[in-house]
């Protein structure tokens, strides 16, 4: 691409500023889990590891993440179990409705949260059905599906049906192909969507809020509840710091993993 | 990352398709559908039963009533809720004011990612596209409240003099909580959707097509409107749907760093919490009826570019 050497450093500077932008946000909330102070305020006042090495004491936050994991770990296996075996149906041959049901997999997670968190609340409602762990892991589950699927159907479009027909020639039963032949291939993507359906689990607000009782608070929930209580908003800051910590590394290695099939 | 890439261009093909472009992709090999049926029913079951199935009852929902001695939801219809919803003239001004931070997020996320875009897809080496664009797509699963937390630290005005957040102690000057602060939030959130759909669009234009436009002495500018637009109108109209969708549906941004603020979302939330379920419900229709319409037109764009 020909370009004058003074567009090409302004768009290199404008590509960096963006990224520079992208990551402030989150460098300054890891910043400030460190501030002595009780306060979002700029500057932080001095340094401490005070929140960090207390948090686990906070009762509530203990029981959030245990809650967050335990409903992000059901979510995830549900919505990779449903999401691969929907690649596999979209992806073996043509029948009518197939654009609608790829549309309707997306629909979840395009459709503004509120809607779906309202709706399936009053669903849950109107059948008697306690809004409790197993409402919210059915509410994530449904918009986990999408990334599930959509890791696994990218990797079975690039392996080549050649393969799966050599297993059927040489006398493989369906079962072996798929467990010698396919699930090797396609392990690394099921796996990448597994974290990322995780990922979008743990971190989900608005479902979670409307599909959940009384009882059940997930880390999210916690930080909403207490981000306006001074006392606790340094353990806020903790624990979104927590999240980043966690989740940046978590999503590098899905991305990598993910692309594993490209070569 | 990827796996909102191809959601991106997975949308696209379902405007695309949905909007009469329909093309034959059919492989020709016969199989039997047996195992076809057995694969798609349990996750099209669920996603018929449990989500398209709520969003019906959803939508009927807003025809009940409530008893005027218990406050529980009766089944005897009214119209009273929508009529609430949708003649109420301070609604009618709290959603217009809902769909413009969502046409402003999108339209900055689209000024936002046009450039980066170009610059990872057009001008970057080869080797380092690829960490780049991981680079601003990892902040996507970082989560919501981590980020709409942080903005909050660069925003707060604070109440007076060393209170104040990032922006206010050190440039002196922030917008507060509000509007401005809202889709700056928002803009921020979601940008990483419309930065993946672009692209997968600058990815999808061959370099030849821009060194043949300006060796028939097109300047970028008209390069950019006569070649590059149409060739991403597809890919922006994908990107947009989700700046545009998860904007106008929320709440929770509004919540933390809007001040008084308030958008659709609150007002649903707030009939919820009342206990006025029909009415929250009606309240609903207006997000879904407006991402019907937006929907709609987007697969009308992504149709045009099929012509």
């Amino acid at each position: 691409m020909r370009l004058s050497s003074r567009a090409r450093t302004s768009l290199r500077l404008a590509t960096f500023g963006t990224i520079g932008l992208l990551y402030l946000p989150l460098a300054l909330v890891f910043v400030l889990s460190f501030n002595s102070a009780a306060s979002l305020a700029w500057p932080p006042r001095g340094f401490t590891t005070h929140w960090w090495s207390t948090f686990l004491d906070v009762e509530s936050a203990r029981a959030a993440l245990l809650s967050s994991a335990r409903i992000a770990g059901v979510a995830m296996l549900l919505a990779v179990v449903l999401g691969t075996m929907l690649s596999f149906a979209l992806q073996s041959r043509d029948f009518f409705g197939k654009s609608t049901v790829s549309l309707l997999a997306v629909l979840p997670i395009a459709l503004p949260g509120i809607v779906t968190g309202v709706a399936l609340r009053n669903t849950f409602v109107r059948f008697g059905w306690d809004l409790g762990f197993l409402s919210v892991v059915a509410g994530h589950a449904t918009f986990c599906i999408v990334v599930a699927h959509n890791n696994v159907v990218a990797r079975l479009r690039r392996i080549s049906p050649n393969l799966r027909e050599a297993s059927a020639d040489l006398g493989a039963t369906p079962r072996q192909t798929f467990l010698l032949v396919t699930w090797p291939l396609i392990r690394s993507a099921v796996l990448a969507g597994a974290i990322l359906a995780f990922a979008l689990s743990f971190d989900e607000v608005v479902v979670t809020t409307f599909t959940a009782g009384a009882g059940i608070s997930t880390l999210p929930q916690w930080i909403l509840n207490n981000f306006s209580r001074p006392n606790v908003l340094p353990y806020v800051t903790v624990v979104a710091s927590l999240m980043l910590v966690v989740s940046l590394p978590i999503a590098w290695l899905a991305q990598r993993l993910s692309e594993g099939g490209n070569d | 990352m990827r796996a909102v890439q191809r959601v991106g261009e997975r949308l696209e093909q379902a405007a695309r398709l949905g909007a009469g472009g329909r093309r034959a992709e059919g492989r020709g090999r016969p199989r039997s559908s047996a195992p076809l049926a057995g694969l798609l029913a349990p996750p099209l079951a669920w996603l018929l039963v449990v989500y398209v199935g709520s969003l019906a009852l959803l939508v009927v929902s807003a025809f009940f009533s409530l008893d005027d001695f218990t406050g529980k939801v009766t089944t005897n219809l009214t119209l009273g809720n929508l009529d609430e919803a949708f003649t109420e003239p301070d609604y009618w001004s709290l959603v217009a004011r809902s769909v413009g931070v969502a046409a402003a997020v999108t339209a900055i996320c689209l000024a936002l990612a046009l450039p980066s875009a170009f610059y990872i897809s057009k001008v970057a080496r080869r080797g380092a596209k690829r960490g780049l664009v991981v680079a601003m797509i990892l902040p996507l699963w970082t989560g919501y409240l981590v980020k709409a937390f942080g903005l909050r630290a660069i925003f707060d005005p604070g109440s007076g003099p060393g209170t104040g957040g990032l922006l206010s102690s050190g440039v002196g000057w922030s917008p507060g909580f509000g509007y401005a602060s809202v889709v700056a939030t928002l803009a921020y959130l979601w940008f990483p959707y419309m930065l993946l759909s672009v692209y997968t669009g600058f990815e999808r234009l061959p370099d030849s097509l821009l060194d043949a436009s300006s060796d028939l002495g097109a300047g970028s500018v008209r390069t950019f409107r006569s070649v590059v637009v149409p060739v991403l109108v597809p890919s922006i109209a994908a990107g947009s749907i989700f700046t545009f969708s998860l904007s106008l549906g929320d709440y929770i941004t509004v919540k933390i760093v809007g001040g008084t603020a308030q958008m659709i979302g609150n007002i649903i939330e707030r009939a919820l919490l009342a206990p006025n379920q029909p009415l929250a419900a009606a309240f609903t229709l207006w997000p879904i009826g407006l991402m019907v319409a937006y929907l709609w037109t987007m697969g009308r764009l992504g149709a045009f570019e099929n012509l």
